[in-house]
């Protein structure tokens, strides 16, 4: 029963990862279509 | 193009769901181990993912490198030619062979050693001119996150099984460590560094940073080490119903990692775009200014 524990640490950990990494793509998407909209009103 | 990525997402999403369904209910346990193995069904998939992504990203540096000279890119060419054409014949060759480690199969080592010039032509065909260098850093970063994932799944199941987190001087355990200290240089070299030499020595880094990814994959052969005997081509003894899971988990995680890569790619074209835009305005900028500032200057005269 204690080993399940490790292996769904294990699972969590890399989902984890996963989900904070698509998130700053998405952060830096979002903040990079603004500087492009932004650009865009200058002109 | 548009259509296909949420397509791919969704074929992605119920991939990764019945990997995780097969990996925790079809799988039978170890007998030895218990349930605690199947984080390998994480963690082996997440080690092939990264190391065919450094293993891109190589291949982009190298491309990207030689592509400054005509000879120099028709030389490496011919070097990628010959790589596969040795590679193709000289692991069945009695004296070469007696090299490969035992449980290694020569028609495996040939057919990795082919993947080379067959990748280094695809990718120069799929990605021209400064697309080779928007590549490498997507296959880089991605590579991070996926190699990150292989070192904290591995303690994770070492923990219960060898009674401790790190075995430290374990030469695969290191080599991993030094593999993601390498890239992540790599990617702090790219972040931080405004010079014009940036790309080009990210590059030569990445070069060398490839160059561990054999000795990682190879040292369970070739070393006494704490790490588990190659579950794959190592002549291991693995249930098929678990070869079976491990298998489809890695196409899931391939499938997946491809759709990130595909997002970050998109995120470095984006960059690049708005880069070019800022440098637009400010050169605009500057001539406004010149043309506002050349009457006045002329009338104090």
């Amino acid at each position: 029963m204690n080993a399940v524990k490790f292996l769904f640490a294990a699972y969590i950990a890399t989902w984890a990862i996963h989900l904070f990494y698509i998130g700053t793509l998405i952060r830096r998407f979002s903040r990079l279509r603004q500087q492009l909209r932004e650009l865009g009103k200058g002109k | 193009m548009k259509k296909i990525f949420p397509i791919l997402s969704i074929v992605t999403v119920a991939l990764l769901g019945y990997a995780l369904y097969l990996a925790l209910v079809v799988a039978p346990t170890d007998a030895l181990q218990g349930e605690v193995y199947r984080i390998i069904y994480y963690h082996v998939p997440s080690a092939w993912t990264a190391f065919l992504l450094f293993f891109i990203n190589f291949v982009a540096s190298i491309r990207y490198l030689t592509r400054s000279k005509a000879s120099t890119e028709m030389g490496a060419k011919w070097v990628a030619i010959g790589i596969g054409v040795v590679g193709l014949i000289a692991p069945f060759l009695p004296p070469v062979r007696r090299l490969i480690p035992p449980g290694m199969e020569p028609s495996a080592v040939a057919t990795t050693i082919v993947l080379i010039p067959a990748l280094y032509f695809l990718v120069g065909k799929l990605f021209p001119g400064d697309r080779l260098d928007v590549l490498a850093v997507t296959s880089a970063e991605v590579g991070v996150v996926f190699c990150t994932i292989v070192l904290i799944t591995g303690p994770i199941w070492a923990r219960p099984v060898w009674g401790i987190w790190w075995a430290p001087g374990d030469i695969r355990l290191t080599s991993t460590l030094v593999l993601w200290l390498i890239y992540v240089s790599y990617l702090v070299l790219r972040r931080f560094s405004n010079s014009a030499q940036t790309q080009m020595l990210a590059a030569a880094l990445a070069v060398f940073g490839a160059l561990d990814v054999p000795l990682v994959y190879l040292s369970i052969w070739f070393f006494r080490t704490q790490h588990p005997q190659p579950v794959i081509g190592g002549g291991g003894s693995m249930d098929p119903r678990m070869l079976h899971v491990l298998l489809f988990s890695w196409l899931a995680f391939l499938l997946f990692g491809f759709l990130v890569c595909w997002s970050r790619f998109r995120l470095e074209l984006l960059k690049r775009e708005v880069e070019q835009a800022h440098a637009m305005e400010s050169l605009a900028g500057a001539e406004d200014s010149e043309k506002a500032s050349l009457p006045l200057s002329r009338g104090t005269r």
